[in-house]
């Protein structure tokens, strides 16, 4: 990324920056180095050094009291053949696609729907950007309630005569994990609106005026002005999903610590449980670095975004 | 999707625009119940009685009303330790972090520092890596530090692991401040220290409000690092004291629902006291 961003900025700062002289100093005061220097070692000593440590433990076997054992690809080799692994790894895939696609859509369709400015659109908005500030925890005990077998959700079903849906939700291996991504959706959609709304406020009317004039239907203007204008907030909306999705913990843990017998297990409580329950620090450890390369695709391409608006 | 509004110039009859209207409100009314309801239902059951949620279930009307959950929650559940812990560990992280972030930003953004962007991709790339990357070597890291099931362990980690993202919101923001209103500060005679509590802070302020208001529910609503770097219940935070109520009152629907609102609370406040900034922030964030 480097390679390709880097001479586009240095013809640019030589044009602009050459003329009117350099205006910033160029002996940087020793106090603004500081400036920079103490923070960064803070994030060196808290997330850099433990995330090589944390690379370098994948690769052993470790029970936290004796020195870890350097086992090569060891713990790699053992996750083809661990079940629980791949159910993890279905489930954190299940939740990419269904949390990360229904919370983009459907935060998009409100967005859509609440842009609209109206008497009384700002309580709507806050309806539904509420839950953003809850804790997932919270979040999570708040819907257990309704899923109980004599809460909220199986009433409604009794009372509209569906009572042959009732269920056990989260106590079922079929339903546990869906049970579970809904008070991720509650939660995420406000989160998700409020990028949109701001995206579509930047959205200028003179296009659809145009798109108007020339006869395009409302499914045409969204088509062809709403969804490329609002490209630059889909690859935020998507990178913040992806991330959030592969990090999502506090929920799971809280409903069902990914029970029953793992069927709502992610990626993530797997490693937590593997580490810190089962106390196989390697194991986790190596659990971790799968998250990692997932997550490794969005997390450079969110960088070379950044690396543009840095050199902008 | 009955209610898309067409700000059209194109006089439209008066009988549409009200059928406008009305499915306007019908489907953003109907979504806005849907949301409401949950949060409505931990309200109504934590001052609900345990004999009437144990009689007529948690999906009930209420038949009873009293605070008994909530104090059993805040005094024999510990939630008022709990409370106590995470307003130790958010308020001083929030102020580090910041304090920390704006320095950087604020020497990234106005000075020739050397590799300055190279610095503040590799910062923001620490913020993107998933935590479980560091969650083993984190926990040892504390124990080797005496700090191991400290609030200082949890306020170290958190400092350290959101700072990336707040240097490079603070720089994005700090870079738009023109480079006159500096200029005519250094030729005043005032030094960077000056410079950055004189003129640039100041300027920063809806910044740094925002991310104060959307770091306050981020580091108050974490469970993960509190649960990797501590281990006895008086020292947790309310999220994980919550987790632990949940398992102690279990099916005592009232005491877990006032817990909630409990924990809930403080997070609330903050937003409806700063709604603007809160959503501000979100926005400074992303869609830059």
């Amino acid at each position: 990324m480097a390679v390709l961003t880097a001479p586009r900025k240095e013809t640019r700062r030589r044009t602009e920056g050459r003329p009117p002289a350099r205006k910033r100093a160029t002996r940087v005061p020793p106090v603004v180095l500081a400036f920079v220097l103490v923070p960064l070692l803070a994030e060196a000593f808290w997330v850099f050094w433990p995330a090589l440590q944390g690379f370098y433990l994948a690769f052993t076997q470790w029970d936290g009291v004796s020195a870890p054992q350097f086992i090569g690809l060891g713990n790699f080799r053992e996750m083809f053949g661990d079940a629980v692994f791949r159910t993890a790894a279905l489930d954190t895939v299940i939740w990419l696609l269904l949390f990360g696609g229904l919370s983009a859509a459907l935060g998009l369709g409100a967005a859509l729907l609440l842009q609209q400015e109206r008497r009384g659109v700002g309580f709507y908005r806050a309806a539904l950007f509420l839950p953003v500030v809850f804790s997932l925890v919270a979040t999570a005990l708040v819907w257990q309630a309704m899923y109980q077998p004599d809460g909220l959700i199986n009433k409604t079903l009794e009372a509209v005569g569906l009572s042959g849906l009732t269920h056990a939700w989260l106590a079922d291996q079929d339903t546990a994990l869906y049970a579970v991504i809904v008070p991720a959706l509650w939660r995420q959609i406000g989160y998700v609106m409020v990028l949109y709304l701001a995206g579509l406020k930047g959205i200028d009317p003179v296009l659809y005026e145009a798109a108007k004039v020339d006869g395009a239907t409302r499914w045409q203007q969204f088509r062809h002005i709403t969804l490329p204008q609002l490209s630059s907030v889909n690859a935020v909306v998507i990178s913040v999903i992806v991330i959030d999705s592969l990090r999502s913990f506090d929920v799971v843990w809280a409903l069902t610590r990914g029970g029953p017998y793992h069927s709502s297990e992610l990626l993530s409580t797997y490693m937590y449980s593997t580490a810190f329950q089962s106390l196989r620090l390697g194991y986790g450890s190596a659990l971790a670095v799968v998250i990692f390369v997932l997550a490794f695709g969005v997390i450079a391409s969110y960088l070379v975004r950044a690396f543009r608006e840095a050199d902008a | 999707m009955t209610a898309t509004h067409t700000p059209a110039p194109r006089p439209r009859t008066g009988r549409r625009r009200m059928l406008g209207t009305a499915g306007f409100h019908a489907s953003a009314g109907l979504l806005s119940v849907l949301w409401l309801l949950p949060i409505a239902l931990v309200l109504v059951t934590s001052v609900r009685s345990f004999d009437d949620v144990a009689a007529h279930g948690v999906g009930s009307l209420p038949h009873s009303f009293t605070l008994d959950g909530f104090r059993q929650a805040w005094v024999d559940g510990g939630q008022q330790r709990a409370l106590i812990n995470s307003l130790l560990v958010t308020i001083p992280t929030v102020l580090l972090s910041l304090l920390l972030a704006s320095t950087a930003a604020f020497a990234l953004s106005r000075y020739d520092v050397p590799l300055r962007r190279t610095l503040l991709l590799l910062m923001l790339g620490g913020n993107l890596l998933p935590p479980q990357i560091l969650l083993v070597p984190v926990s040892k890291l504390s124990e080797m530090l005496g700090l191991y099931d400290s609030l200082y362990a949890l306020i170290g980690v958190q400092v350290g692991f959101g700072i990336g993202f707040y240097v490079f919101v603070l720089h994005g923001f700090m870079r738009s401040i023109p480079p006159e209103i500096q200029q005519a500060a250094v030729i005043d005679g005032a030094g960077p220290w000056q410079i950055y509590t004189r003129i640039i802070l100041p300027l920063a302020k809806p910044a740094m409000a925002a991310l104060s208001a959307l770091s306050f529910t981020w580091i108050f609503n974490d469970l993960l690092w509190a649960i990797t770097v501590l281990r006895t219940d008086t020292q947790m935070p309310i999220t994980a004291s919550l987790i632990g109520l949940q398992g102690q009152y279990v099916s005592m629907w009232n005491v877990i629902a006032a817990g909630s609102v409990i924990a809930a609370a403080p997070t609330v406040i903050v937003f409806l006291k700063f709604q603007r900034h809160f959503v501000a922030g979100l926005n400074l964030g992303a869609v830059k």
